[in-house]
């Protein structure tokens, strides 16, 4: 599993192959990756299993287990699928570059959505949706 | 009574960021309301629904504050429908609605607290929540709107930003998901259908629901800045000269990040930032100040008069 910073300069640069099937490829592996990070900080082992066929939202959907606040980038997981499915099916679509460039931003916001997530585990959660920190302990009652 | 007569007239509850940082979204709600001939009352002396800081704190106070504004609709005002354009707003009453239809500790709690208070527990049931979108969606509708337009948005294109509260969790909006007319929470498409029907041309956005990281804008202002700029540079590639927004949150998180991304990271995103009841408010013939755009953080007013709005 490759670091943050690796992963953020896979989304950032230019594509990594000429191909565009196996660009897309890559960046669904860099978006699967980026969710290995947040479940192993977790504990937990990273599932090899599909959903619908894809990795990706079989690893959101276990990220999502006892902190539903995840479900914050569900959309943005299926997006990347869906744009990896835009771009392998090109005789659809014409626009293959510009697809290409929209699934790479997309999984730009999914890393940008976990990493910082994982920055603010301790100091509250991210996401307005999100379980309230001190639910868990009971510090406070009314 | 039909649901559209229902919403003609209904209790208004703008929150506190519509009377700060989006009191354009503010304006502009009103305007439109009036312009369509519908009836906003303003729920007295509501009080902060508990959007951000209150859930660290106790989570059924969150409950509490949500339900007052609640109670104070449904008893004092005899209102049963609570309008409220903020996503912040809207999610947390939503919220309350459902943990006091579900959690028998969350009633007693907020039982307690309103007799503490001196005014009426709510009790679930009593009002119905719905947004901005809801609300013209469900009165006016497209075809109504269409009929209304004075000043076709025709030419401007669009990337719908709904951010996201307006759909989650989705257990909390029971309405939605079900079927032709409803809202649907993964796809969210009101904003779109309202702007299409006013002309606009609505452009295919992948992030219309992703996080901007608005909750997180002190705590981490660098990340919200790269997670903003990313919103704006991918509502760019799809084509967008104009985001629209229903959030206060979003609405301010985009642009003050907008500035701060080109200060910071010298990255300029030209795109323009607009509530979708400003866009709708000139669609239907009023000027730009009067749907507050000159209060919006940035400058549109040049790119809407070149394009005959404002």
């Amino acid at each position: 599993m490759r670091s943050l910073a690796e992963l953020e300069s896979v989304f950032e640069g230019p594509p990594g192959s000429s191909d565009p099937d196996a660009a897309a490829a890559e960046l669904l592996r860099a978006s699967e990756e980026v969710l290995e990070h947040w479940i192993r900080a977790r504990g937990d082992v990273p599932t090899s299993d599909r959903r619908e066929g894809f990795r990706l939202l079989a690893l959101h959907r276990q990220g999502t287990k006892g902190d539903p606040s995840f479900n914050a980038c569900r959309e943005t997981c299926r997006e990347i699928v869906y744009h990896y499915n835009l771009v392998t099916t090109r005789d659809v679509y014409s626009d293959i570059t510009d697809r290409l460039c929209m699934m790479a931003m997309i999984s730009k916001h999914l890393f940008l959505f976990v990493s910082g997530k994982m920055q603010v585990a301790e100091l509250g959660e991210f996401c307005c949706s999100a379980k309230p920190i001190r639910a868990a302990d009971g510090t406070t009652q009314l | 009574m039909t649901t559209k007569d229902k919403y003609k007239k209904v209790a208004y509850y703008p929150g506190c960021a519509l009377e700060g940082s989006g009191h354009s979204y503010n304006r502009s709600t009103k305007a439109v309301g009036k312009a369509l001939g519908l009836d906003l009352v303003e729920v007295k002396n509501w009080n902060c629904c508990g959007a951000m800081e209150v859930k660290n704190v106790d989570p059924k106070l969150q409950t509490y504050l949500s339900s007052r504004v609640m109670s104070v609709a449904a008893n004092e005002m005899d209102m049963d429908v609570v309008m409220a354009p903020c996503n912040g707003c809207y999610h947390n009453l939503k919220k309350a609605e459902y943990d006091l239809e579900h959690d028998s500790e969350s009633v007693q709690v907020v039982d307690r607290l309103s007799r503490k208070a001196g005014h009426k527990t709510y009790e679930s049931g009593q009002v119905e929540t719905i947004h901005a979108l809801d609300w013209i969606k469900d009165t006016i509708g497209e075809e109504g709107l269409a009929a209304r337009v004075k000043n076709s948005l025709s030419g401007l294109k669009i990337a719908n930003y709904y951010g996201c509260m307006y759909t989650r969790p989705r257990h909390i909006f029971p309405e939605k998901d079900q079927g032709p007319g409803s809202e649907s929470t993964s796809k969210p498409h009101f904003m779109d259908d309202l702007l299409a029907a006013a002309g606009a041309e609505n452009v295919d956005f992948p992030l219309k629901t992703a996080c901007c990281g608005g909750a997180h804008t002190l705590s981490d202002s660098d990340m919200s800045t790269k997670l903003v700029l990313n919103i704006l540079k991918t509502a760019k590639l799809a084509g967008a000269d104009v985001i629209a927004t229903e959030c206060p949150t979003c609405h301010s998180g985009l642009e003050i990040h907008q500035i701060r991304a080109e200060k910071t990271l010298g990255e300029k995103v030209d795109i323009k930032i607009l509530y979708f009841t400003q866009l709708l408010g000139m669609a239907l013939g009023l000027n730009a100040r009067k749907v507050g755009v000159h209060e919006n953080i940035s400058d549109s007013i040049k790119f809407l008069k070149a394009r005959g709005l404002g």
